[in-house]
């Protein structure tokens, strides 16, 4: 674009030079980066899809075909790790999603009180590590933690109730756990795009008789739909690979009740006798998975409109 | 009706406020009491906070922890800017279709989840470790080397350079500067915003990082305040006070530069979006 100004001045052969010449720069720029990627994703990348072929101890490998991946499929606790994951997806990305959409609107009324304060209140657990949070939140709902303390100083319980130890309830606060870490920040998404909304349409509503439920169905939510598609994909990737929180707050207990994919990848490279060949099997079961459930997602956003 | 609905917005808005805040300040108020306290379910500040900083200083390397985690995350960040500003600025200044179709092979890698590249990365620093030990397993620079470059923050950057004004870049090439000179001395110092952002997104996920730090930090005195407050919360008999208090003080950078800097702060995380 910049030379096509000058075209007029330069000859032919110039110009092919200095085209040639400001291409091998922008090579340049880009060079490090692109190496980078490449050494330390894609290379990687290829190197999984190899072990995935191999079995043995540590470095001791030796191609076995396709063992592994009948293994896989025979694993009981891949399959319950597999549905530990799905289960905090199925849960907790709709809920969270609904909440934080639901607070955005709140929160754009320009003529609430405390506005200010409320955002930043809700935006808050966003600073915290995912470690230093669920180290928190282990504490909070431990044996003495102090929800505990709290309801049964209310006298709505009688006895402690096992946040951690029970298979049921260790899930429940796994998913209200990532709930309170992470609507604020999808908040803060769909608030900037409501800003960017044409108010008027919400009058032209108003004169034809949309209650404000209507409104937040019919015109709201399809605006939003580009970025509610994105928050989704991104929540069910960060949830496909969720591991900081499960391992601080239960370790994966009570039995493997909230063991995820990605701890168990760890458990098996690091934890058990390292079967580094059937880790990185379960590793492309991720991939699989998350490449199946962004198509699916593009796809469904794709069809409403 | 009109009233009954306000208030009952306001009540839905000041519960979700209280269950956002609620423990940050428990964990402020717990790390000034003892143990017994924190169990006992006290929420009034207490005498304790330096009895506990002095039991943590004992009972950990904090203070290494400390360093080594700001270390990791101030070279983290200052490459990946330059890494990635350089990118991004490359990819949109001297746009091509083959430059473009690289540029969506590395937006593909954002699709790779950690722990598949987590065993071949570690195993690729244990090679290293034998040849050039400063390289391998058990040292910063392995934490760092593998997340310095994301696509992500490239792209951040190409999607910023697009609203530069490239009438500025051909005054500077008729000035007589280097491709290379009108980068340094032009385009960066006008996307100090842009920086900014991303220099505070990158400082945080460094900061938090925690799997791959486990994976490949192996000594108590390289490791980093994640690895600290996870050993210290999986330890037999737990100092309440003492892990609060080191909740507290891993939380703090953080929570420091997003009350200083709260624009860039937000303008960072939707970046990608706009």
């Amino acid at each position: 674009m910049i030379l096509q100004k000058k075209n007029t001045v330069l000859s032919d052969v110039t110009l092919k030079k200095r085209l040639r010449k400001s291409d091998l720069v922008g090579w340049g720029f880009i060079s490090i980066a692109v190496m980078m990627i490449f050494i330390f994703y894609f290379y990687p990348m290829l190197q999984a899809l190899i072990l995935s072929f191999q079995s043995g101890m540590g470095t001791n490998l030796g191609f076995i075909g396709i063992d592994n991946y009948i293994r896989l499929v025979q694993d009981t606790t891949f399959i319950t790790a597999v549905s530990n994951t799905f289960i905090y997806l199925i849960i907790q990305v709709p809920i969270m999603i609904l909440l934080a959409l639901l607070l955005s609107v709140l929160l754009n009324n320009k003529h609430l009180k405390g506005r200010g304060f409320f955002r930043t209140a809700i935006f808050l657990p966003c600073v915290t590590s995912l470690v230093a949070y669920a180290t928190l939140f282990k504490y909070l709902f431990g044996h003495n933690g102090i929800i505990n303390v709290l309801l049964m100083n209310l006298s709505l319980i009688s006895a402690p109730i096992e946040w951690l130890t029970d298979p049921v309830l260790a899930r429940v606060t796994i998913i209200m756990a990532i709930t309170w870490r992470w609507t604020g920040y999808n908040m803060i998404f769909y608030l900037s795009s409501l800003q960017n909304i044409d108010h008027s349409i919400y009058e032209a509503a108003k004169i034809d008789g949309a209650t404000g439920i209507h409104q937040f169905f019919k015109i709201t939510i399809p605006l939003l739909k580009p970025i509610i598609l994105f928050t989704s994909i991104t929540s069910t990737i960060g949830t496909l690979q969720l591991f900081d929180e499960v391992v601080n707050i239960t370790g994966g207990g009570p039995g493997n009740a909230t063991l995820t994919i990605s701890q168990y990848i760890y458990n098996l490279s690091f934890r058990y006798t390292p079967d580094f060949g059937y880790a990185a099997t379960v590793s492309y079961a991720i991939v699989v998975m998350i490449i199946i459930l962004s198509v699916i997602q593009f796809k469904v956003a794709g069809d409403k409109s | 009706m009109k009233q009954l609905k306000n208030i009952s917005m306001y009540i839905f808005l000041t519960t979700a406020s209280f269950i956002s805040i609620f423990p940050f300040f428990w964990m402020v108020v717990s790390a000034t009491n003892t143990s017994l306290a924190v169990t006992g379910g006290r929420l009034l500040p207490g005498t304790n906070l330096m009895e506990n900083l002095r039991s943590l200083l004992e009972m950990t390397e904090l203070l290494t922890a400390f360093a080594n985690s700001a270390q990791i995350a101030i070279v983290t960040t200052l490459s990946a800017l330059f890494i990635a500003s350089l990118a991004g600025y490359g990819f949109e200044v001297f746009q091509s279709k083959t430059k473009d179709f690289v540029f969506n092979i590395l937006l593909a890698s954002m699709m790779i989840p950690f722990a598949a590249l987590m065993i071949p990365l570690f195993r690729m620093f244990a090679n290293l470790s034998n040849q050039v030990p400063f390289l391998g397993i058990n040292t910063h620079v392995a934490v760092i080397l593998p997340t310095v470059t994301t696509a992500f923050l490239i792209f951040f950057f190409r999607q910023s350079t697009k609203m530069f004004p490239k009438d500025i870049l051909e005054a500077g090439r008729m000035d007589g500067l280097s491709e290379l000179g009108i980068f340094i001395k032009i385009y960066l110092p006008t996307m100090k915003t842009t920086y900014a952002a991303a220099a505070i997104i990158t400082f945080m996920s460094s900061w938090n990082s925690y799997l791959w730090p486990l994976v490949v930090i192996q000594s108590p005195e390289k490791q980093t305040l994640p690895l600290l407050i996870s050993n210290l919360g999986s330890s037999y008999a737990p100092d309440f006070g003492v892990i609060m208090l080191a909740i507290v003080l891993a939380t703090l950078p953080v929570a420091l530069i997003f009350f200083i800097l709260q624009k860039q702060f937000v303008a960072g995380m939707i970046g990608s979006v706009k």
